[in-house]
């Protein structure tokens, strides 16, 4: 299979790669996919007055799949969580220019997205009730 | 060194120049139809045939009246099933075989259970082995043919043939071997081993690409296959169509090069794959072999590299050609058929790369593919999540995923 230099790109030269501390209050993290599928994406951001500040990931899957969880780091930088959730798989297939059979490799980088803001609301909805309670 | 390396001697080979040269006259000056019987033109090239119908015949053990020219191992294969079930439908309609066979032999099988046929698929162990006990165990009274391959593509395992054929043997049951893999690499011999039908293909042994032939017993016992093709009637009535004479006197002189370097080939290779083997197990953790460790085609090597998957592997060493067992290569998005029925997880069985090493692989080739291997695996084992999960002491088996 040919791969697009974008991907080419990402792959060799990957942004963003590594780990926050999941515990960490202002971070939301984002595991989707499962590894008997071949592709398992864990996309992490970092929140500061609901702007992402800063994104890492760590992806085992396919070339398509490493490319499009590292652009969606280098997307989500900057934004408000309500931009970040508005970003669509499709913008990433056609920066990233994939075949149809690698489509579902940006689907998973959305849900990862998706997953990461969840999770980080989700914690400031705990941490705080447990604020209010102490 | 020239680049890319070509590590996928599983797949196919490069025809050897000499079989090239061999072959060369059949295009251009001896270029008759080898079943036109007024002319020279013919005669001269149904002599070249001939000749290398004996050798080829001759070099598993049998002779060249036993040869069936066909295009190819896929076409063998169907060719032995199909006819063998349709001619001795009377007799009965079973077979027997195993999951981890080529699709040219699963296919034509599960297209004869669409007819009615049974078809019993053996179990396989986690090396890929059968067990004689269970295939005699499964021998019925409306049994008519075992087929079981000599040395597996993907995994290399290597069948016990001269057991298998002991048995289907004493039960008077048909035996086919797809030999594709096997001929030209490990002895075989139809008469010791038993073997009433085999099948083998030039493009695994250093000859042209769709040519290849079938073995066909003709005594103790004779073996009868209704055609599948029809037309003149060449081959006995067997295989009709004119006969690719240039590519049979290659097939022909691509044997007698395997068998005439057959040990010592067998020998280096073998230890080119050993030696590839053992630099990533010193090297890397989480490695697993797939296939029998000792029990294998000299020159295939099948490991999985845990957390890390083998679409990506591939292509990190893009400048080595090798095989995946990766679902994301192929449009189906389903990993290997063959590591699933061994029981290699599915997580490992998109992880696995197949060397295949040959006849022009150099030792330096092999060193350069272990280094590359071992930097990419380690570069996307950093960016693995799975890698750093198990390295935190997480059981992957416990974590809720999200299967789409
Ligand atoms: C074990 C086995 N059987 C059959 C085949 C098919 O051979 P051919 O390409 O000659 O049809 C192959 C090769 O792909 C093979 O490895
Ligand atoms: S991860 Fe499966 S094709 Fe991309």
């Amino acid at each position: 299979m040919a791969y697009s230099e974008k991907v080419i790109d990402h792959y060799n030269d990957p942004r963003n790669v590594g780990s926050f501390t999941k515990s960490d209050d202002q971070v939301g993290t984002g595991l989707v996919g499962a590894p008997e599928c071949g592709d398992v994406m864990k996309l992490q951001i970092k929140v500061e007055n609901e702007k992402i500040v800063d994104a890492k990931f760590k992806t085992f899957g396919c070339g398509s799949a490493i490319a499009s969880s590292s652009l969606a780091t280098e997307w989500v930088k900057g934004k408000t969580l309500d931009e970040a959730l508005a970003i669509k798989n499709t913008e990433i297939v056609e920066e990233l220019s994939l075949p149809p059979v690698k489509i579902h490799c940006s689907v998973l980088a959305e849900d990862a997205i998706k997953a990461a803001i969840q999770d980080y609301r989700k914690r400031q909805e705990t941490s705080s009730e447990s604020t209010a309670s102490a | 060194m020239k680049f890319p390396i070509y590590l996928d001697y599983n797949a196919t080979t490069p025809t050897d120049p000499r079989v090239v040269e061999a072959m060369m006259p059949y295009f251009t000056q001896t270029y008759g139809n080898a079943a036109s019987r007024n002319h020279q033109f013919g005669w001269e090239a149904e002599q070249a045939v001939e000749k290398a119908r004996d050798l080829l015949g001759e070099t598993i053990g049998g002779g060249g009246r036993e040869i069936v020219l066909t295009s190819g191992a896929t076409e063998s294969n169907n060719l032995a099933i199909l006819g063998a079930a349709d001619f001795y439908k009377e007799k009965g309609r079973h077979i027997i075989t195993s999951p981890i066979e080529h699709k040219a032999v699963i296919d034509p099988c599960q297209a004869l259970e669409q007819r009615g046929y049974d078809v019993t698929f053996l179990d396989v162990d986690d090396d890929g082995c059968i067990s004689l006990e269970q295939l005699e165990k499964s021998i019925r009274p409306d049994t008519i043919l075992v087929s079981l391959m000599a040395g597996n593509n993907e995994i290399g395992t290597l069948n016990p043939l001269e057991e298998i054929g002991k048995i289907t043997r004493k039960h008077g049951v048909l035996f086919h071997t797809d030999a594709t893999q096997a001929v030209g690499k490990i002895p075989l011999d139809v008469e010791q081993m038993n073997i009433d039908l085999l099948s083998f293909t030039a493009h695994k042994m250093y000859g042209p690409k769709g040519v290849g032939a079938l073995y066909v017993r003709r005594k103790r016992p004779r073996v009868r296959l209704s055609p599948i093709m029809f037309g003149g009637g060449h081959e006995r009535g067997m295989r009709s169509g004119t006969l690719n004479v240039p590519g049979i006197v290659g097939f022909a002189k691509a044997l007698e090069l395997c068998r005439d370097e057959m040990e010592s080939e067998a020998e280096r290779q073998t230890a080119l794959r050993e030696r590839l083997h053992q630099r990533l197990q010193a090297e890397l953790d989480h490695i697993k072999l797939n296939g029998h460790p000792t029990q294998r085609l000299p020159n295939n090597l099948n490991v999985s590299f845990g957390y890390v998957e083998g679409e990506s592997l591939i292509m990190g060493i893009s400048d080595i050609a090798v095989s995946s067992g990766s679902a994301c290569t192929s449009a189906s998005l389903e990993p290997s058929y063959v590591l699933r029925a061994l029981g290699v997880g599915d997580d490992l069985a998109h992880s696995s790369i197949r060397f295949g090493v040959g006849r022009f692989t150099t030792e330096e080739e092999i060193d350069y593919t272990a280094d590359k291997m071992i930097f990419a695996v380690k570069r996307l084992r950093d960016m693995s999540p799975l890698y750093e999960m198990v390295q935190e002491g997480i059981d992957l088996s416990t974590v809720n995923w999200t299967p789409h």
